[in-house]
């Protein structure tokens, strides 16, 4: 049954990612020419919302309906896995033209050249985890 | 005009992200669309390569099931609720065209020049989208998060190291429409 609902939030944000052009080439592009307030304003109001929103859980204690604890741990300290891994993920998310979410949004869409960078992103997440203790964090 | 037809402008699509935020949040989960690649890793064995991805992968199914439901949400999307073009700021288009010979802008929601299945004929199109991909995937693990994990989620638990990934984020992509698209794409 739980399956189902995650199932369900994900087909959810799926159509939320296509619809509002978040999943498209054209306006990621776009958004790094500083051409349209178009995704500024996705990830602000995004974001505007979902501060007030944690602040209220965390002022009126709010629990989760499973589990005891909202998933709001702090990140971990420090800058240089944040700068130069952000660096490196910028770098990959303006030349493919996607990030994570839409890579999926788009396989069910039928832009089957996306498996490429589907595949290309699992490389990645391996090769990180097979070098990691090698890198500065 | 049509609704269901025409694209959500950003003050629908914005709080509707927020919502995701709050229902994963709501259900004990964290918002974050590239932990799933860790988890696809571990579910193929990579654990048996590193250490990395030796966690119960099992617990972290649900991730799993997002990126199920986010691939069926795309199908829908793609065929029932959208004519497929994406109009962008006419100065922007018109640079693309005479820039890059990308033509397509206003006419379909992935440019053709990259993602259609003619332009696979061009090892360079299969690389450039290979090692866009990668360089995706292994960033989101090095600075622990993407734009959901750390843009939405992060920034709305006002995490410092968030802010600094958001910035990285920024930088890079910058950097490569800027300085580098005019060494690959002309």
């Amino acid at each position: 049954m739980q399956y189902l609902l995650y199932v369900s939030i994900g087909v959810f944000f799926g159509i939320v990612m296509y619809k509002s052009e978040a999943a498209s080439w054209f306006r990621i592009y776009e958004m790094f020419q500083f051409g349209s307030f178009h995704m500024y304003g996705i990830i602000g109001s995004a974001l505007v919302l979902g501060v007030l929103g944690v602040q209220l859980i965390k002022r009126k204690n709010i629990k989760p309906v499973y589990g005891s604890e909202m998933s709001l741990q702090p990140k971990n300290k420090g800058v240089t896995r944040y700068l130069a891994g952000g660096i490196i993920f910028g770098l990959g998310w303006a030349l493919a033209g996607v990030c994570p979410g839409p890579m999926y949004v788009l396989a069910g869409a039928g832009y089957y050249s996306i498996l490429i960078v589907i595949v290309g992103a699992l490389l990645g997440t391996f090769v990180y985890g097979l070098i990691r203790e090698k890198l500065p964090h | 005009m049509n609704i269901l037809y025409d694209p959500w402008p950003w003050y629908v699509a914005g709080p509707l992200i927020a919502l995701v935020l709050f229902l994963l949040l709501l259900i004990g989960r964290q918002f974050g669309m590239s932990s799933n690649l860790r988890t696809a890793c571990s579910a193929m064995g990579a654990g048996k390569a590193a250490d990395f991805f030796k966690f119960e992968w099992k617990e972290e199914r649900w991730n799993l099931m997002v990126v199920l439901g986010a691939v069926i949400g795309g199908f829908l999307a793609s065929h029932f609720m959208s004519n497929n073009s994406v109009e962008i700021n006419p100065e922007i288009a018109q640079q693309l065209a005479s820039d890059y010979s990308i033509t397509s802008a206003g006419t379909s929601y992935l440019p053709p020049e990259i993602f259609s299945f003619e332009a696979l004929s061009n090892p360079f199109i299969i690389i450039l989208l290979l090692a866009g991909g990668f360089l995706v995937g292994f960033g989101a693990r090095y600075a622990g998060g993407c734009t959901s994990g750390h843009a939405i989620s992060g920034l709305s638990n006002l995490q410092l190291p968030s802010l600094i990934a958001v910035v990285g984020f920024f930088i890079g992509g910058l950097v490569m429409v800027h300085l580098f698209y005019p060494l690959i794409f002309s």
